[in-house]
């Protein structure tokens, strides 16, 4: 195993590629007709599912999270054959194939493919460890599209209201399935929290590293302060929203690409370094597949 | 004691011995002590158990699912039943999905309270009944309080004994209304955790299913069929409006064969009708009578509301027609 002799920017970047690899196999899976439904993949925003989920603490901390949801699931420590036999339908899936792709649930990870609906819940788990007294905190993530929801700002007041120990993870990837933000999205998203009393800040970079240190701070100032934070990230998709529904200009897409995290990520590491990174993702992937394999189809109801 | 009291001093019992249960709503602290005062005296008693919340329906419904997430038996109130359309997602799409679409043991006991009902003028938008749109929904129980059977303990078991997400009904009509005391009707329990009761003694020519506060009208029904008719009724008062519990409803109807289904919410698409699916396989002696609202919103003036919800004479007629056209 590699993991023992890896600094942190190799696990930063083994963790995104993970995230990488397993969406495309995911999606690849979808082109060859082996899964039904639908998916939404966060190529593109990896660094901010590792980087911020990624360093919750499993024991004590919860993530309510959304329909793209496999990047913070992986990041948050969910197994990865739990993952793929949960798209894939066979009876290894983490919720047993009745969820699918957008509704997991896995130790104090949970996700729902309704937009804005967890938010609330999110305040109540919140509200929950704030009346048990424990030190945990509640990370809930949304996109530039749920901030069209109404629960959302519901739920901004009662967090204000009641000094709730919650994260809003505010990934705005700049397209609200085919909306782009400015058909959407009216005035400042960062500035959306502060009428609420609420602390917000903002980061546009792609930099897993900078974004690493940057959640670090909005992770301990909801632990220790035990109030709401509004984080956002401004971002950017690779993929289509699910699948082939991807209308975009083809030269933006290529111009964020350049500033795919993994890219950058990699500047940091050696050939060797890399490859040590590649050749674990697959291995891991492999067996994550195989097990697949070996569980079969989803129990019968 | 009226069934508001039942409600309120079960509420103060079950919170006073377990500080797990937690009550939520909108203009719920003393000393207003809530629109309907069900929750009157219970954030003088119980301070750090109370939470007044903002008119925020969808949000306190979903906080309250975090809430039971996290090993609370949240209480939420919903001011008006009417409101409920407001908190349809965080019911169906969340609450009531958890446990089986994540595949897992996994308890979200939340109680949604609210009063329904018409009759007291309060028009379109405040007088509805319409847990109609939630039945049905798996992994959701709709429970419904009535006079004949204590309120209070109905409520607890909602509170503390059904692991899954509760709307639980009151008719508003119910909060003024004097509960029957045992022994006061021939009433029959069934064994089924939220039982449901056969009320009417001898031999019944005709069975009536209802819930809620339609009870009052019913039993008004039945007396006039009684002592008019020389009819007898067996009313059964369902306290379980879904999932639908028909093992005693199919007693009486295989006893009766000729059965008429009351309920306050508008008629089409309504509930009787599902229970009238439910008893199809049933000979009857008559074509299965519904007696619900009209498919109008509800008017505001009292004159104007009597002829859009269901009266004591369309029950009484619905039965007639039950016997009239074949003869008993």
């Amino acid at each position: 195993m590699p993991v023992a002799t890896e600094n942190l920017s190799q696990i930063l970047y083994r963790d995104m590629l993970l995230i990488r690899r397993t969406e495309e196999k995911i999606l690849e899976l979808f082109s060859a007709g082996k899964v039904g439904g639908t998916t939404h993949t966060c190529i593109g925003q990896e660094a901010n599912a590792v980087a911020l989920v990624g360093q919750l603490d499993r024991q004590r901390d919860f993530v309510v999270s959304n329909h793209r949801c496999h990047g913070h699931y992986l990041a948050y420590g969910g197994p990865l054959d739990g993952l793929l036999g949960e798209i894939l339908g066979t009876a290894n899936g983490v919720c047993g194939g009745r969820g699918g792709s957008q509704h997991i649930k896995y130790d104090r990870f949970q996700s729902n493919g309704v937009l804005g609906g967890g938010i609330p819940i999110a305040c109540g788990m919140a509200m929950g460890e704030k009346l048990k007294g424990g030190d945990g905190i509640t990370v809930v993530s949304i996109g530039d599209g749920a901030l069209g929801e109404g629960t959302l700002y519901e739920s901004l007041n009662m967090a204000a209201l009641w000094d709730l120990p919650i994260l809003f993870l505010v990934e705005n990837n700049r397209y609200a399935q085919s909306t782009p933000l400015h058909l959407g999205v009216a005035g400042s998203i960062v500035d959306r929290a502060r009428p609420f009393g609420i602390r917000a800040d903002e980061i546009d970079t792609t930099d897993v590293e900078e974004l690493l240190v940057w959640s670090s701070r909005a992770i301990e100032a909801v632990r220790l302060e035990r109030k709401p934070h509004w984080a956002v990230m401004h971002t950017y998709r690779f993929s289509a929203h699910s699948k082939g529904d991807d209308t975009r200009d083809e030269d933006e897409v290529r111009a964020y690409q350049e500033k795919d995290p993994l890219r950058i990520q990699s500047a940091r590491l050696n050939a060797e370094q890399l490859d040590e990174a590649e050749a674990w993702v697959r291995d891991v992937l492999g067996r994550a597949l195989a097990a697949c394999d070996a569980a079969g189809e989803a129990m019968k109801l | 004691m009226r069934v508001l009291e039942q409600l309120n001093q079960s509420l103060h019992a079950v919170m006073a011995e377990r500080s797990d249960v937690l009550f939520i709503g909108e203009d719920v602290l003393d000393p207003y002590g809530g629109a309907f005062k069900v929750s009157k005296g219970l954030s003088t008693a119980f301070p750090d158990q109370v939470i007044t919340t903002p008119i925020s329906e969808a949000s306190i419904v979903g906080l309250g699912t975090g809430l039971a997430l996290q090993g609370y038996r949240p209480v939420v109130e919903i001011m008006f039943g009417d409101f409920i359309t407001l908190i349809a997602d965080q019911l169906v799409n969340q609450a009531a999905k958890m446990t089986w679409m994540y595949n897992r043991d996994l308890a979200v006991p939340i109680v949604v309270r609210t009063p329904m009902g018409g009759r007291r003028g309060y028009g379109p938008t405040h007088s509805q009944t319409l847990e109609k749109h939630f039945l049905g929904v798996p992994g959701l129980t709709v429970l419904a309080a009535s006079q004949a059977l204590d309120a209070g303990a109905l409520l607890r078991i909602a509170i503390e004994e059904i692991d899954t997400p509760v709307l639980f009904v009151e008719n508003k009509l119910l909060y003024a209304r004097q509960a029957i005391e045992p022994g006061e009707l021939d009433m029959r329990k069934s064994d089924a955790q939220v039982p449901t009761l056969t009320i009417g003694g001898g031999r019944p020519d005709f069975s009536i299913i209802t819930y809620g506060d339609n009870l009052s009208l019913v039993l008004e029904a039945v007396a006039y069929l009684h002592e008019e008719e020389e009819l007898n009724g067996e009313i059964l008062m369902v306290h379980q409006v879904s999932p639908i519990d028909f093992e005693p409803l199919r007693v009486s109807v295989m006893t009766t064969r000729r059965v008429v289904v009351v309920e306050e919410g508008i008629e089409a698409h309504g509930w009787g009708a599902e229970v009238i699916a439910g008893l199809s396989d049933i000979s009857l002696e008559a074509p299965p009578e519904r007696v619900g609202a009209r498919s109008l919103p509800i008017p505001a003036a009292r004159g104007l509301e009597e002829q859009v919800l269901p009266q004591k004479q369309d029950v009484i007629d619905a039965v007639i027609r039950t016997v009239d056209r074949y003869h008993v």
